[in-house]
């Protein structure tokens, strides 16, 4: 035999039967549905009485000590009847569900690794099957044949296969394309190889699923037929017709149909059950299959970070001007759950807009940018939540605060524009129809009102034909239309700040510019203040007087833009601008960061960056690096700042805070 | 779109034509001699063989199909041999009452289990954890036998609803609706659980786009956002579902006419199974076909309606 690629082995699944056979549903499934055919099986020796042996002295006497369950108009036992009708019942069960194992898991497997015109032709005729009303096909077959009610189960589980050979299909055709069964390929095993070692074993959940649930169904229909008279003769007991015997006496004798009813709804929720544990399992075992994360952090400890708490100095006004900020949040910290339980994502985030100001973030992805917008806006995703700091408004705190405040605020005073215009529309309402919704929403008036209005914003924001593209849906769009809809969107409640979430990384170069265009002016026509979440210094340095700098949940600089540029004081700016491809000319030669961003539960306890840094000294991983001052206007959180900026006079200034 | 249409008809048209064509097969195939069984008592060679020459059983199985064929796309479904009524008229007699069965069953079943979705999507917790207990009960209750106990409780210990018969609408709207009352329920129920699971999922899934956080956080009400919004979005996978629902419907109703003794078409199937009326029975598989194709067709339509990707530019 072929030895398989490493990757290969690992990816076998951990045996199933073990995984279901851990849940206690399951468990009692199993065991209800075993003692059924147990019961059945052993009904000639353990049944109190025979199946038909009448008593006439005791008809429907209810349950009893001679009778547990009771007996029925004749005088006959229930309970014994029950057990003698479970057989028919059960095997019927048994052979439309190995029949749909055999047709309907046979055919998508099949379909599903050969592709190709099978797979077609195939496709095709579970559309057509789809649509034959099963019962009544039954019926005919049963009209036809006569009372034979196990070729009826067989017909049923063929008319039932196309549902589940659909289901069976997509698993195959999932577990086909995944990457081992083509490393497989490649390593030259055979197609029944494959099928045998690889397919197989990880299609063999969904088809217990399907036909688990589909058991369940054919003990319902097969019950169903016998109840209708289309099962074995009386006196012959099946759950069926002992159903419709206690129908014809409901007026009397009520409790004969718990019965027969509790057994076939617990059998047929056995099969539901299981089903649902085997789906559950398989889903489990496929998180389990990759490798074990590392071990949970706890939220991080609070001593491990600078504290500033009340005894703190004021934040040192980083805007150049002195009117107070329109926005300002200071010391936030953002906990989001996540794998590991509730993890600060944002860690002490102090940043200041004023009115008109447009101002930068920056940073890899997952770094805490697109987080710190959603803080502002109260909408965190989850359950996330502001553990700390606090977020100030044009007065108003935000944090803790009242969620009507927060919600007063969105669209009307703080708007948001985010990354993909495509899919930050609504798909099946004309665009037109989702501005004057929110134009209605702020200012009221009349829907013909809004229509105008809304059109007039799709002209503001430079839209061709503004008239027809507010009729049309978003996928009608092109991607540099639809970022400035979403823009028109924003705009509809006259916002005083804008949160811009990249709001040109999805855009063609050429579409780019001229958003950005439409920002600048939108901006200076409104005296709206920007937030400009980006990781293109290009659109940064064009755009933004002011930036910060994040990195792993903490703004690691701030400063003037051209400053900021020109003289970068953390190692991370300096890295980051170096690597940039955007930049028009490079002061030193390109050179990546290496390594990537920690996770947020991977901080460690001291500088943040200390992994990826040139310049890390012991004393970097020690402890929390505070944020310094290195000069007037500038913030970094890097102990080494003055090794980055050598030569340059202004260094000498390193206030220390907190 | 009307690609989409005709792609539809053309899978209908097939659809009908295989079935009829199977039951025909299903009937040559089967021992027993319907001129027999017809003649009964008045058997004799020579009646036998003319009966079977006008009915045209002794040619060839497709001949005798291509005769059906060409009567049914005329209308005519042959007659019962047992009963010696035309099968259409019996047909058409009975469609009434298994369309209201399937229209309210239908409507009930959509509103209701769209609505408990969207509340448990919205609020979560207890909805949530009822629609699941409601599901699973749903998937487990055999049909008729919850026909059965309600009709225990409902009529016979609490005369509250009529337990069997049918009144037509035109006869006294307030007994039509009365009579529909049990066997809507009994159908409606597994329905509801189906549609619920599916609608918050699908309500879940649209809740978590992008364009909901957009509209949130340009300020579009919760309200709007949910009802308007997610809702419409997520009623696209949602109205396929009455596509799926309702071919397990007709088979519902075979057995809910059954314990209602209600005259509709289930009922005049089993009937006709037991007396091996096969006339009948043909016929009512090739309406229910239509049924099931008529369905899925309007819900091709509400797709397209609710869709816009799939419109017509
Ligand atoms: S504090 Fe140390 S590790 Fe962190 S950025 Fe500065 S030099 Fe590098």
């Amino acid at each position: 035999m072929t030895e398989l690629p490493s990757a290969v082995r690992r990816h076998r699944p951990a045996p199933m039967v073990r995984t279901v056979l851990r849940r206690p549903a399951a468990l009692v499934c199993l065991a209800y549905l075993a003692l059924l055919v147990l019961a059945s099986l052993a009904a000639p020796w353990l049944a109190p009485h025979g199946p038909t042996a009448t008593d006439l002295d005791h008809v429907l006497t209810g349950p009893g000590a001679a009778h547990p369950l009771g007996t029925d108009n004749l005088g006959r036992d229930v309970l014994s009847r029950l057990m003698y009708g479970g057989r028919p019942s059960l095997i019927d069960a048994a052979v439309a569900a190995s029949t749909v194992l055999v047709v309907g898991a046979g055919c998508g497997v099949t379909a599903g690794f050969l592709g190709g015109w099978f797979d077609r032709v195939f496709s095709w005729a579970v559309d057509v099957m789809l649509a034959i009303p099963v019962l009544v096909t039954l019926l005919v077959v049963l009209a036809v044949v006569g009372d034979h009610q196990v070729l009826a189960m067989a017909v049923l589980g063929v008319l039932v296969s196309p549902g589940v050979a659909r289901v069976v299909r997509g698993a195959t055709l999932a577990v086909r394309q995944e990457l081992y069964v083509a490393a497989a390929r490649v390593s030259g095993l055979g197609r029944r190889h494959i099928l045998v070692r690889h397919v197989l074993p990880r299609v063999a959940g969904p088809v217990v699923v399907q036909v688990s649930l589909f058991a369940g169904g054919a003990l319902m229909i097969d019950a169903g037929l016998s109840y209708l008279g289309f099962g074995a003769d009386p006196p012959t007991p099946t759950w069926g017709n002992m159903i419709a015997d206690a129908a014809a006496v409901t007026d009397r004798q009520p409790w004969l149909l718990a019965p027969p009813g509790v057994v076939l709804g617990l059998a047929i929720l056995a099969c539901g059950v299981l089903g649902d544990a085997v789906r559950d399992a398989g889903a489990g075992r496929s998180t389990t299959a990759t490798p074990p994360a590392p071990r949970s952090r706890p939220s991080r400890s609070r001593a491990s970070r600078p504290r500033k708490g009340t005894s703190h100095p004021p934040v040192p006004a980083s805007r150049t001007d002195s009117s107070p900020a329109l926005l300002s949040i200071h010391d936030a910290t953002v906990a989001l759950p996540g794998p590991h339980g509730m993890t600060t994502v944002v860690e002490g985030v102090d940043l200041d807009i004023g009115p008109g100001e447009t101002v930068g973030l920056v940073g890899e992805s997952g770094c805490g940018k697109s987080v710190t917008g959603r803080a502002i806006l109260g909408l965190l995703p989850g359950r996330g939540e502001i553990t700390e700091g606090s977020i100030v408004f044009d007065g108003t705190e935000l944090v803790g605060a009242d969620p009507r405040t927060v919600r007063a605020l969105r669209g009307r005073r703080i708007a948001l524009v985010s990354q993909t215009p495509l899919t930050s529309l609504d798909p099946v309402i004309p665009v037109g129809g989702q501005i004057a919704e929110l134009v209605r929403r702020h200012h009221g008036g009349t829907r013909r009102a809004a229509r105008a209005r809304a059109v007039e914003l799709l002209r503001a924001v430079r839209v061709a034909e503004p008239e027809h593209v507010a009729t049309c849906h978003v996928h009608e769009l092109s991607g540099g239309m639809a970022q400035r809809a979403a823009i028109a969107l924003a705009l509809a409640g006259e916002p005083d700040l804008l949160i811009a979430d990249e709001p040109t990384t999805a855009l063609d170069a050429g579409v780019r510019a001229e958003v950005l265009d439409l920002l600048r002016q939108v901006q200076r026509e409104r005296g709206l203040a920007v937030l400009l979440i980006s990781h293109d210094w290009k659109v940064i340095s064009r755009m933004c007087r002011r930036t910060y700098v994040m990195y792993a949940g903490q703004v690691v600089e701030s400063g003037p833009t051209a400053d900021l540029l020109a003289h970068p004081r953390h190692p991370y700016t300096a890295g980051l601008l170096a690597s940039a491809p955007g930049r028009a000319a490079p002061r030193e030669p390109l050179r990546a960061i290496p390594g990537t961003v920690p996770a947020p539960h991977e901080w460690p306890p001291g500088c943040h960056f200390a992994a990826r840094c040139a310049l890390a000294t012991p004393a970097c991983a020690a402890a929390a690096v505070p944020l310094l001052e290195p000069a007037p206007d500038r913030g970094t959180r890097c102990l080494r700042h003055t090794e980055l900026g050598k030569g340059d006079d202004r260094d000498r200034a390193t206030a220390v805070r907190s | 779109m009307l690609r989409l249409i005709a792609r539809r008809l053309l899978v209908s048209a097939v659809l009908v034509l295989l079935v009829s064509l199977l039951t025909f097969l299903l009937q040559a195939a089967a021992p027993g001699d319907t001129a027999r069984t017809i003649l009964g008592d008045h058997y004799s060679p020579e009646a036998h063989r003319l009966l079977a020459h006008r009915l045209h059983l002794d040619e060839p199985v497709l001949v005798q199909y291509a005769h059906w064929l060409g009567q049914a796309l005329r209308g005519d479904l042959g007659s019962s041999p047992i009963s010696g009524l035309d099968v259409g008229a019996e047909i058409a007699g009975r469609l009434p009452v298994t369309l209201s069965l399937i229209v309210c069953t239908t409507t009930v079943t959509a509103v209701l289990g769209v609505a408990l979705g969207v509340l448990s999507a919205v609020r979560g917790g207890r909805i949530g954890r009822a629609v699941d207990l409601v599901s699973l009960i749903g998937y487990a209750l055999p049909g008729f036998w919850l026909a059965l106990v309600l009709v225990a409780l409902l009529a016979v210990a609490v005369p509250v609803f009529p337990a069997t018969g049918y009144v037509a609408f035109a006869d006294a709207p307030a007994g039509w609706a009365r009579s529909l009352v049990l066997p809507v329920a009994t159908l409606a129920l597994p329905g509801i659980a189906v549609f619920a699971k599916q609608t918050r999922d699908a309500m879940l899934e649209a809740l978590s786009r992008d364009f909901v956080t957009t509209l949130r956080a340009n300020g579009a009400s919760r309200a709007s956002v949910v009802l308007r919004h997610a809702l419409r979005n997520a009623a696209i996978p949602v109205v396929t579902l009455v596509g799926l629902t309702s071919v397990g419907l007709l088979s519902g109703t075979v057995f809910v006419e059954a314990v209602f003794a209600m005259p509709g078409l289930g009922g005049l199937a089993a009937q006709a199974t037991t007396q091996h009326d096969i006339p009948v029975i043909q016929g009512v598989v090739v309406v229910f076909t239509l049924v099931v194709v008529a369905v899925n067709l309007a819900v091709d339509l509400a797709y397209a309606r609710l869709n816009p990707k799939v419109r017509v530019p």
